[in-house]
């Protein structure tokens, strides 16, 4: 019995555990920013369990053992104060170093984080809005600039330069598997340097409360070989695919007509809205309201019909459509790879 | 017995904190735009008919929600472009006392839905129902015509007059009360 009890106590306990990996935890890093963070995490937990193991220790052997009754409780014994006072000069001397100590680590982890972006090659802005994240790939070429939402590519293996400001409200840019948190503060940019050491999907999240659909702001970090960002960098940078077929034609002029118009933007089309994220290439990304549902025609048709379900509170607003006209505007919008 | 009572009205006045305005992000559902004619004058042969007073425009009317709502969407469809902020410019100031076509919701709406003359667009298909009466809504706080306990109260950016919920009462302005 008792061992069936151990066996279901370690299966508990390496099922917890189960839920620190993965593409969104701290204690399961993905760069050198989240790596040394996590180091130290997992040092200043493990100090002090030590010092709390300690001092409890302490406060329970004078309680647990029998003292010595004194003939005279209230007689003075020189040796035995100066006993107990070199026992307390220790123990605060060495508080005093175990405290200096983590501050001088966390002060170089710092430094360490400060040196990852120095030479930084790729800048990328990144804007909190409610709720979604607008991201711009900077470049000295004006015509290479590139607007996208909500997922950002990078370059596996290299440092990359985040800017972080908003619009509206403080957001808070969080990726735990690669780095620390930073707010994102109006009117002021802050900068991140991430770098993610292979390739892979790594999910953020706002992390400062923004309003109602806080929780329903994530965003991905996508990080992929070189050769292979530079090919996606290009591909974005085309203009919207033209619509093939006759429900998607149609889909595109409804669109253009319709209030769609007044936010979005399009490239190619005379779509130009910036006020909501970019779609020009839409159903090349994997989500749909930053992170909010999975790309599938059946989502995007959900997402338009009743955003407001989907997301309550969210800046897009329930537009009258039509049923067929719902389902050509989903059939323009999955044709934007 | 005293200390019970005093204990009572605590708690009630305690609740009435709880009191919070609904928001109504789906005002009406999906279907049906709502859209109906709006009469540009009450003048008619044989007496007049009844006031064509949309019931829409009172929930729209005094709802913090939706005069901040209201206010994003000012600044997200450029009306600044030509009315800069209330002050006027190319486009008529919103934010004297003086209506060319009315001070009523439902004129306002209508204004934004069908445009005017002389420049005004009609953003009908353009902008959802829901959202004209929004506009509406917070054209009508720049001039003082919504109560300051709902007006917006701050701007997200540089503040280009005094905030909606400071201006001037419109129905005691330039009177002793």
């Amino acid at each position: 019995m008792k061992r069936l009890a151990s066996i279901a106590f370690a299966t508990a306990i390496a099922l917890f555990l189960q839920g620190c990996a993965g593409w969104q935890s701290a204690l399961d890093p993905k760069g050198p920013a989240a790596s040394e963070l996590a180091w130290l995490i997992w040092f200043f937990t493990g100090l002090c369990a030590v010092v709390w193991v300690l001092v409890m220790a302490a406060l329970a052997v004078p309680l647990l053992m029998r003292s010595r009754q004194h003939a005279e409780p209230l007689a003075l014994d020189a040796d035995a104060d100066s006993r107990k006072l070199r026992v307390v000069t220790v123990a605060v001397g060495l508080t005093a170093v175990i405290l200096v100590g983590l501050t001088l680590l966390s002060f170089f982890a710092n430094r360490t984080l400060a040196a990852i972006g120095s030479d930084a090659a790729l800048t990328i802005r990144v804007t909190g809005h409610q709720w979604w994240w607008e991201v711009r790939y900077e470049d000295a070429t004006p015509s290479r600039v590139l607007t996208t939402a909500n997922e950002i590519h990078i370059p596996a293996g290299e440092p990359v330069r985040l800017l972080l400001t908003s619009t509206d409200v403080i957001h808070s840019f969080w990726v735990p598997s690669l780095s620390g948190k930073l707010d994102l503060i109006p009117g002021r940019m802050n900068v991140l340097d991430i770098k993610a050491d292979k390739p892979g999907v790594y999910r953020g999240q706002c992390a400062e409360f923004c309003g109602a659909q806080h929780a329903n702001m994530g965003t991905f970090i996508i990080a992929e070989p070189r050769a292979k960002f530079d090919a996606w960098w290009n591909d974005q940078l085309q203009p919207a695919a033209a619509p093939t077929g006759g429900e998607a034609k149609a889909g595109e002029n409804l669109f253009l007509k319709r209030p769609c118009v007044m936010c979005h933007k399009i490239g190619g089309t005379p779509a130009g809205g910036t006020v909501a994220p970019d779609l020009t290439h839409l159903a090349s990304r994997q989500t749909l309201a930053a992170g909010t549902l999975t790309m599938s025609r059946g989502n995007l048709a959900a997402w338009i019909a009743d955003p407001q379900g989907v997301k309550p509170g969210s800046h897009m607003p329930v537009v009258d459509l039509s049923g067929d006209e719902l389902n050509a505007i989903v059939a323009y919008l999955e044709g934007l790879k | 017995m005293r200390p019970v009572v005093a204990l009572l009205l605590f708690a009630s006045m305690a609740l009435a904190a709880c009191q919070r305005e609904e928001r109504d992000t789906r005002p009406q559902s999906a279907l049906g735009s709502g859209e109906q004619p709006t009469p540009v004058t009450t003048l008619e042969p044989g007496g007049q008919r009844p006031s064509p007073t949309d019931n829409k425009a009172a929930s729209f009317e005094a709802n913090a929600f939706h005069l901040s709502e209201g206010k994003r969407l000012f600044g997200w469809f450029n009306c600044s472009g030509c009315h800069a902020n209330g002050g006027g410019g190319m486009g008529p100031a919103l934010m004297d006392e003086k209506w060319i076509y009315g001070s009523s919701m439902e004129s306002i709406h209508a204004t934004i839905r069908d445009g005017r003359p002389n420049g005004m667009p009609s953003f009908r298909d353009k902008i959802p129902d829901d959202q004209i009466w929004e506009l509406a809504a917070f054209v009508r706080s720049l001039s003082g015509n919504a109560p300051s306990s709902a007006a917006p109260s701050r701007n997200d950016d540089m503040m280009v007059h005094p905030s909606e919920n400071r201006m001037p009462d419109a129905a005691t302005l330039g009177k002793s009360p």
